[in-house]
């Protein structure tokens, strides 16, 4: 990144970033997190705001990792990790749980990607057209079944390259399907006009944002 | 008098043909019916086709499977399971042939199949390269991909319960693609965990009814191995 690291702004955490998605979502919907950054998102959102977990291989209602000692061996969430029920949860088959998502269902999806373009296509599952053996999972299904698709991704690749861009590079997840993208830098809407810049970290101007970034970008109105 | 109940493994894998699909249960270890796969192992049958979220960890049970060679092509939609170590080799070697399949539409192809629908129309990989050669159609402004149906000669399942009919319960997340493969399939074979008398199962409780289920073996397995 072609930053000056001694100006007065801080890019956020990855926990950051969790805490600044969990802020968005309301009392009772129902969520579907994917792995990596999205997971640590449930952890930021308290328990009395009743937001329902699901997780694709079944679970309706998952709750955190448990204690150590309290393990269920049968209970795990779409990572293989070990998770909890929580009150009023309840267990589905695959064709159920992904009826859940595709028939739209679910009341907003986050996943990680690669990139986004502006026209809110995503890119999330392999980095290359020959990639050895590309793994998608439920990335394609949760892409087109959800109400609503938030991404929550680092705003540039470790070598800088902006992961905001005009069109993927990418081998596509779907197309024109991303809302909103929640960065290390910005939270920014993708509307018919391409991205939109709702919320920046302080110190932070719109020209700097935009060096870094690939896709034109403009302030919301 | 039904009793689908088998007494040997040699039962349970009877009949199974070289190049028969083979639906495998189970997401990751929870609700993967292990010694099945063992006793498809000892059984021999080859050229086979196996349909299975994740491709086997290590060097045991479904990767033991492909290491011997048995397997022609592998149906899944994550081939990056823990430890993929010898579906990796293999697929870099070229001998074996790679299906990828979003998982939504992996469940649902079977689910098709075992309820007489020989395909259907999906919004999920429209426009990816999953999409490619497939045929696109249009409904109210949306496109969609048509999927075909994915049906099983044989399923090999994981329950928590089941009695003589081969009615079924299952166990929290061990539930995932078991059901929809035991309906997918010609012939079902079951391991569960215990076996209980007809009419011990709370019939409000009972995920797969017996008419799905052709053998059950009683296999006290224990809990799934972390992957």
């Amino acid at each position: 990144m072609s930053v000056n690291v001694t100006t007065a702004w801080k890019p956020l955490s990855r926990a950051q970033m969790a805490v600044r998605v969990a802020a968005d979502i309301p009392d009772a919907w129902y969520v579907n997190l994917g792995i990596g950054i999205p997971t640590l998102v449930a952890d930021h959102v308290p328990a009395e705001r009743e937001v329902i977990f699901h997780s694709e291989n079944g679970v309706v209602g998952m709750g955190p990792a448990p204690e150590p000692g309290r393990v269920d061996p049968w209970l795990i969430n779409a990572g293989k990790q070990h998770i909890t029920l929580r009150t009023g949860g309840s267990y589905v088959h695959h064709a159920d749980s992904f009826a859940m998502i595709r028939g739209g269902h679910l009341d907003l999806c986050v996943l990680g990607a690669f990139q986004v373009a502006e026209n809110g296509d995503i890119a999330n599952w392999a980095t290359s057209d020959n990639d050895t053996a590309p793994a998608v999972g439920g990335a394609m299904d949760l892409c087109v079944g959800v109400k609503r698709l938030w991404v929550v991704m680092e705003h540039t690749t470790k070598a800088g390259e902006s992961r905001l861009v005009r069109k993927c590079s990418y081998p596509l997840t779907a197309l024109g399907v991303v809302k909103r993208v929640y960065t290390n830098l910005a939270v920014l809407d993708v509307t018919s006009a391409g991205f939109e810049v709702a919320e920046m970290v302080p110190g932070l101007t719109l020209q700097d944002l935009q060096n870094v970034t690939d896709a034109p970008l403009k302030l919301a109105s | 008098m039904i009793n689908r109940i088998v007494q040997t493994m040699a039962d349970a894998m009877a009949g199974i043909g070289d190049g028969s699909t083979v639906l495998v249960g189970g997401f990751g270890a929870v609700g993967q019916p292990s010694a099945l796969i063992d006793g498809l192992i000892e059984h021999g049958a080859k050229d086979l086709t196996i349909v299975s979220n994740n491709p086997g960890v290590g060097r045991v049970g479904l990767a033991r499977l492909l290491e011997l060679g048995r397997v022609r092509k592998i149906v899944c939609s994550f081939p990056r399971s823990s430890d993929p170590v010898v579906f990796e080799q293999l697929y870099r070697e070229g001998k074996i042939e790679l299906e990828i399949v979003p998982q939504g539409t992996m469940a649902e192809r079977m689910r098709a199949a075992g309820a007489g629908i020989p395909a259907f129309f999906t919004a999920t990989s429209v426009g990816t390269k999953l999409a490619m050669g497939k045929e696109i159609r249009e409904f109210d402004g949306r496109t969609y991909v048509m999927e075909k149906a994915l049906p099983g000669d044989v399923a090999l399942v994981e329950a928590w319960q089941a009695d003589r009919w081969g009615n079924l319960t299952y166990r929290a997340s061990g539930r995932n693609f078991n059901p929809v493969m035991a309906m997918a399939s010609k012939l079902t074979i079951v391991q569960s965990q215990h076996i209980v008398e007809l009419g011990e199962l709370d019939p409000e409780k009972i995920v797969t009814p017996g008419m799905f289920v052709d053998r059950v073996l009683h296999v006290p397995y224990g809990d799934p191995k972390p992957s």
